[in-house]
């Protein structure tokens, strides 16, 4: 911080060899430093920020996850090296099972949203009359509450008085567990995550779709080439960075869902686990359980898991961009 | 100091979750004293809101000001884990849970001995507090807590079913279960039985079967019991009256407000649950049924009727807060008897003796469960819950032949494979 504020008895030294001349005030001789250090000045509060609120956080956890800590963090805890990591990583109860459903729910999520959001852009791409509603219409998930949501359709999904049960007994059909199912449940919350998330694919891709030059698919129209045709062999292709964007934005978000799993399933992810993804293990390992050591090395190694996967994507990206 | 206290908010906020905050903009309990103020956190419970219209009376007697914090019960545990985890001072007087926190909150050091407060005033009376409560809010000889709300396990029933099946009020396990089944049969859409199902929430209910059934979560050397053939019988029996006579495509996700909704909506015909939650099936406007429905204590199983007499929420002073003084004063007024009584009134039952043995205590319950809960406190045992250190994480071992029961799987191949989980947490809690 002290970098900031001005030398308190900053007096000016008449005479004084290097910086002989006119007396500068204290306000001159601030502005002269700060000016000859600007580029430290001005990166200094997001430097402050990040040290802050990232670094710190992300070393502390990295150390907490090579202790024993547990209980409380400010218990003497010991230094037991990769132990947790070796405890987690043999877990074949809980951890593993909780990565393959991290996997499957931004997998299956994230290819449901991308091919229904270029779907829909491609609707929304051409002017229409009342376009704007529509738009408007379709942006109404992704404003509401993820908790909000997640309690709507507990409501609207329950076994008894819901309303899809009540639909499908209409057309014949016996009612479905849907979130209460011990197999159905993680599905029904992939769904709900495509209900809300598509929306932004949309705006992303509508928004690359709109920078589109027209004059590939003129060319490609006048060669005779048909709708399929021009999708895939030209727009397509044109998107590819866009849909990528998307699918990176999306899919970061997607891997640390937590409010709508915690709304519908509770602590611990349902009775059996059923949507306990690797972010509501690790809260019910520090929160329920307090064993901050473990819980940090979960997130140390979702946190690799993360990075990994978005290394992927943006090589991916570069290489679609030359 | 500031700037310390900003960091330790960081890593704890970090190392507890990379995505949930925890930084708050109070002041320190220093400046909470000298400005006279006491900061308080309670839970959403009809408690809460009785103390929070009685506020101002204790504002105007003592010349202190309070601020209040309210939260869900999760919201709570987690503000409590990140704030006393970072020894933040920001809180003065919290509303805990003995049974679920209080082992583990005095073991690292978040709750203020209260001892010598609890017997330094004759008239505010600490004798006066039934046994099991006190029992639950001491740990290790140390007072550090006063119970507020006590709860029993009671049965809830509808006057109606039964009076159209021609039965009587079960007074045996055995005579439930034939009522649920003979109720469930001549109204196919109507369940004989309801109650918690998710596999951490219902143990606390199941708890009053087990003991009923003669069993218990650990032995006399704290051993894990729960594959004892008396805790089998029990595992066996709860799951079976729901998954036979339950609910339709019954959810293994039921902690009360949904279990408690089947039974308001009219879906049920029996219901075991905390007498202190009794307002939600008696309030014409929570509730279908608050015409019809009775209270009785629990049925009897093979060693009895047994139901758990615990204390489910108290008040404790943080250690770490400078305000402590100021602290105890609101306890004092808040557990007075008269606001015991007021509350009481209320329809939240309390821990003083005096108020239950007082008419007036008992004037607003309805009558059959004023009687339930007397049965019940005489024969009732102290704990709802595995008594541990991470009481989570035992709920979620002891709960699993719960809900293996309910979905049809064997309960004691469920129970021998708890056990075993139980054991091995017994063990590490003890290193």
């Amino acid at each position: 911080m002290s970098v900031l504020t001005p030398p308190r008895n900053a007096r000016s030294q008449p005479g004084s060899g290097r910086n002989a001349g006119p007396a500068r005030s204290a306000g001159e001789n601030f502005s002269a430093w700060a000016n000859r250090h600007r580029k430290w000045l001005f990166a200094a509060p997001a430097m402050i920020f990040v040290g802050v609120l990232i670094v710190f956080p992300l070393a502390w956890t990295l150390y907490l996850s090579l202790t024993d800590s547990q209980g409380s963090v400010r218990a003497a805890s010991e230094f037991v090296g990769l132990e947790n990591y070796l405890t987690v990583l043999s877990d074949g109860e809980r951890f593993w099972p909780a990565v393959g459903r991290t996997l499957t729910f931004t997998g299956v999520a994230l290819v449901c949203e991308v091919v229904l959001g270029m779907c829909i852009a491609l609707l929304l791409w051409r002017p229409f009359r009342g376009e704007k509603w529509v738009r408007v219409a379709i942006l109404m998930p992704l404003v509401a509450t993820p908790v909000a949501v997640g309690m709507m359709w507990r409501l609207i999904f329950d076994p008894n008085i819901g309303f899809v049960n009540q639909l499908l007994g209409m057309v014949g059909i016996p009612p479905q567990p849907w979130l209460s199912g011990q197999d159905t449940a993680l599905g029904t919350t992939i769904f709900m995550d495509v209900w809300q998330w598509t929306p932004m694919v949309v705006l992303i891709l509508l928004a690359g779709l709109t920078s589109l030059s027209e004059e590939p698919d003129e060319a490609a129209r006048m060669d005779g080439a048909n709708a399929a045709q021009r999708f895939f062999l030209i727009t397509l292709p044109l998107m590819m960075p866009t849909v990528i964007v998307a699918i990176l934005l999306r899919g970061i978000d997607a891997l640390k869902t937590f409010d709508i799993l915690y709304a519908t399933k509770g602590k611990g992810g349902g009775s059996f686990h059923e949507v306990e993804t690797l972010n509501v293990y690790a809260y019910g390992l520090s929160f329920d359980y307090n064993q901050y050591g473990l819980s940090s090395a979960v997130l140390i190694l979702f946190f690799m898991i993360i990075i990994g996967s978005m290394w992927l994507l943006t090589m991916r990206k570069k290489a679609v961009s030359k | 100091m500031k700037r310390r206290s900003i960091m330790q908010y960081a890593a704890v906020a970090a190392a507890l979750s990379l995505g949930l905050t925890a930084c708050g903009g109070a002041s320190g309990s220093t400046d909470a004293k000298a400005a006279g103020t006491v900061r308080v956190t309670l839970a959403n419970h009809v408690w809460t809101e009785g103390i929070k219209a009685a506020i101002p009376e204790f504002e105007k007697s003592t010349g202190l000001k309070v601020e209040l914090t309210q939260l869900g019960e999760d919201q709570l545990s987690d503000q409590y884990n990140v704030k006393l985890n970072a020894g933040s001072d920001e809180i003065d007087v919290m509303m805990y849970r003995p049974l679920q926190e209080g082992k583990a909150f005095a073991k690292n050091g978040y709750l203020a001995d209260l001892t010598s407060k609890v017997s330094s005033d004759a008239g505010w009376d600490w004798k006066d507090y039934q046994e099991g409560p006190v029992k639950a809010s001491t740990v290790d000889g140390k007072v550090v807590g006063v119970p507020i709300i006590t709860e029993r396990e009671v049965l809830y029933y509808r006057k109606d079913l039964l009076k159209a099946a021609g039965l009587e009020v079960p007074k045996t396990m055995d005579e439930l279960e034939a009522a649920a089944k003979a109720i469930k049969a001549a109204n196919p859409d109507t369940a004989g039985f309801v109650a918690r199902t998710s596999k951490s929430a219902a143990v606390t209910q199941f708890s009053s079967f087990l003991y009923s059934f003669g069993g218990d979560f650990t032995d006399a050397s704290g051993k894990s019991a729960v594959n004892s053939d008396a805790a089998k019988k029990a595992y066996a029996f709860y799951g079976g009256l729901i998954k036979n006579y339950g609910p339709a495509n019954v959810s293994t996700d039921m902690s009360w407000p949904e279990a408690m909704a089947i039974f308001t909506q009219g879906k049920a015909a029996f219901y075991t649950e905390a007498d202190s939650l009794y307002k939600n099936a008696t309030d014409p406007a929570k509730s279908k049924v608050a015409d019809t429905v009775g209270f009785a204590a629990l049925p009897a199983g093979p060693a009895g009727s047994k139901p758990y007499n615990i204390p489910s929420w108290g008040l404790a002073v943080n250690q770490a807060s400078g305000n402590q003084d100021n602290a105890w004063k609101f306890i004092q007024w808040a557990t007075s008897k008269e606001r015991t009584l007021a509350a009481q009134k209320a329809g939240v039952p309390g821990p003083r003796a005096s108020v239950w043995a007082d008419p007036a205590g008992t004037s607003t319950y309805p009558q059959d469960l004023a009687e339930a809960i007397a049965a019940s406190a005489k024969n009732g045992v102290g704990h709802d819950r595995p008594e541990v250190v991470t009481v989570g994480k035992a709920r979620e071992i002891v709960g699993g032949p719960i809900v293996a029961t309910i979905t049809g799987a064997d309960a004691s191949t469920a129970a021998d494979t708890a056990h075993d989980a139980f054991q091995k947490f017994l063990d590490s809690e003890k290193k």
